[in-house]
């Protein structure tokens, strides 16, 4: 069952109390996997209550879908947690996270080439092959570009996802974070975006540094989500529709109203876009 | 699964050794290339930091020990070291103990290692599996008797049970104790790990049970009541499982 066209919130361990006892209105919780790989104890055991109340979305960081190989080992991790959980949703980054055996903890970018192409194709066959479910597969921050590509990363995600029927995961901070990165417009980078494709939006918060070209944006998720985000958030709704949004705030994660908040935000975003939508 | 031949070459060799202090590869480029560096760096920061912090929350004592700046330094030679060889970080840093006790600059630290090996196996502890508690009348029908698999008993070769726990948030970082210590680390039913130094008797009491003993040969040595209350109190004397792990 695909994830409620609903506001959602990354689970965090010390919100679980809060969630509980309030039970907020929300459409899914999601986990990063990785946190949930140990054999019992709390993380199993709050995931488990959230799974009575909540549609759950399970987002992987460490299968390295655009590194050389993929580790069978991690994906038949992954398969387990998926198996356990039967979440709504699994999802992983166009991204490279490992080298030979060692992890390196970091979305690394890759060039978008060909070749680069049917790996990552490749990748993404087998994880939803091993996993017997769809991949929605995220578009990333970058800082910087690679001189061999030779398609923008558009045209990448959307050969990957019509070659392996794979879905999108739309981080509209990672696009706003890389068009000002690369002095790029995120509009021109949504018009060229297969927003069909898209079965859940990210929002995040960024940081940012100066560099004499102008500025250089960090995706950190340290931070509320920026206005500028939140502006195309609402175009992205404008085009695409309500769309399953999740909120992420994973370094310096705030108190629980503050989070809410957040959610709050974007649901009453997709509430707006609804109104619209019937009023038409 | 077959490798296609990659006509613009691996990127990722070079990229990784860019990121531990190697020349930003030439196919990496940017809108303004006189930038090429500061926004290499953003990936070379965000590797070494999420490894660091990863480290620091297995290991808060050992940070609080060493202090911040000190326990970041100490953290880049251990990474170097040791590397992440799994995504699944909670199974990273078993080594950390080991290096500790034999990293130079905190040789006037020896109990560090020490400190660190009752956060490893905490961190352990907190992840192992679960398992339903006996109903105490069952207790003698039981044997061999099976210990959660969250316990562990661990020997240190210093008062490291006191120094780690002075070292906890809120405490005055004085220890009270002084010679060796074996510390008992158990998962508690509301999933807090606990820590304990325990007396040699009652750690070959747990020693013996662990290993498949019946209770009295175990409890030879020792008065075996007290050692049984907490493990009773705390659900640590479970149900065997309908495979048996031996």
């Amino acid at each position: 069952m695909p994830l409620p066209a609903q506001a959602g919130l990354g689970f965090k361990p010390q919100h679980f109390p809060a969630i509980r006892d309030i039970k907020p209105d929300l459409g899914f919780f999601e986990v990063h996997a990785e946190n949930y790989m140990g054999d019992g104890g709390a993380p199993h055991a709050m995931l488990s209550a959230l799974r009575q109340d909540y549609a759950i979305s399970i987002h992987g960081v460490g299968l390295s879908i655009g590194g050389p190989t993929l580790d069978p080992a991690h994906l038949a991790r992954v398969r387990a947690l998926c198996d356990r959980y039967q979440p709504d949703s699994f999802s992983e980054h166009l991204a490279w996270s490992s080298h030979g055996a060692e992890y390196l903890n970091d979305l690394l970018p890759l060039p978008y080439t060909g070749a680069t192409l049917d790996r990552v194709c490749d990748h993404v066959d087998r994880v939803q092959e091993v996993l017997g479910r769809r991949l929605l597969l995220e578009n990333p921050a970058t800082y910087v570009i690679f001189a061999q590509s030779e398609m923008p990363e558009t045209e990448f995600l959307s050969r990957i996802a019509r070659r392996t029927g794979c879905g999108l995961l739309l981080d509209v901070n990672n696009v706003f974070v890389s068009c000002v990165n690369h002095r790029a417009d995120p509009l021109a980078w949504l018009d060229d975006f297969p927003l069909d494709l898209v079965e859940e939006i990210h929002l995040g918060g960024h940081d940012e540094e100066e560099l004499p070209s102008g500025p250089l944006l960090i995706d950190s998720h340290g931070a509320e989500v920026a206005q500028p985000v939140w502006a195309l958030y609402a175009e992205v709704l404008d085009r695409a529709g309500a769309l399953p949004t999740l909120v992420e705030w994973d370094n310096d994660v705030p108190e629980w109203p503050v989070l809410h908040a957040e959610a709050a935000r974007a649901a009453a975003m997709i509430a707006d876009r609804r109104q619209h939508a019937a009023a038409q | 699964m077959p490798q296609r031949s990659d006509p613009c070459r691996d990127v990722t060799p070079d990229f990784r050794a860019a990121l531990a202090g190697g020349p930003v590869p030439g196919c990496v480029t940017a809108s303004d290339p006189d930038e090429i560096a500061r926004r290499f760096a953003v990936y070379r920061n965000n590797v070494a930091h999420s490894l660091r912090e990863a480290l620091a929350r297995r290991f808060p004592a050992v940070r609080r020990l060493v202090g911040t700046e000190f326990f970041a330094a100490m953290a880049a030679e251990f990474i170097a070291a040791h590397p992440p060889r799994t995504p699944v970080l909670q199974d990273w840093g078993d080594a950390f103990a080991t290096f500790l006790d034999g990293f130079p600059p905190v040789a006037t630290l020896p109990y560090l290692g020490d400190v660190a090996r009752i956060e490893w196996a905490r961190g352990r502890a907190y992840h192992a599996a679960d398992a339903t508690a006996l109903p105490t009348d069952r207790l003698t029908d039981a044997e061999p008797l099976r210990l959660h698999p969250s316990l562990r008993l661990v020997p240190l070769s210093h008062p490291a049970v006191a120094i780690w726990r002075a070292n906890q948030p809120g405490r005055d970082g004085k220890p009270r104790a002084i010679g060796p210590q074996i510390a008992l680390i158990w998962r508690r039913p509301d999933f807090d790990v606990s820590v304990e130094a325990i007396s040699p008797a009652d750690a070959s009491l747990v020693h013996a049970l662990m290993a498949g003993r019946p209770l009295a040969v175990a409890g030879l040595l020792t008065d075996p009541v007290p050692m049984l209350t907490l493990l009773l109190r705390d659900g640590l004397i479970c149900e065997h499982e309908n495979s048996p792990e031996r």
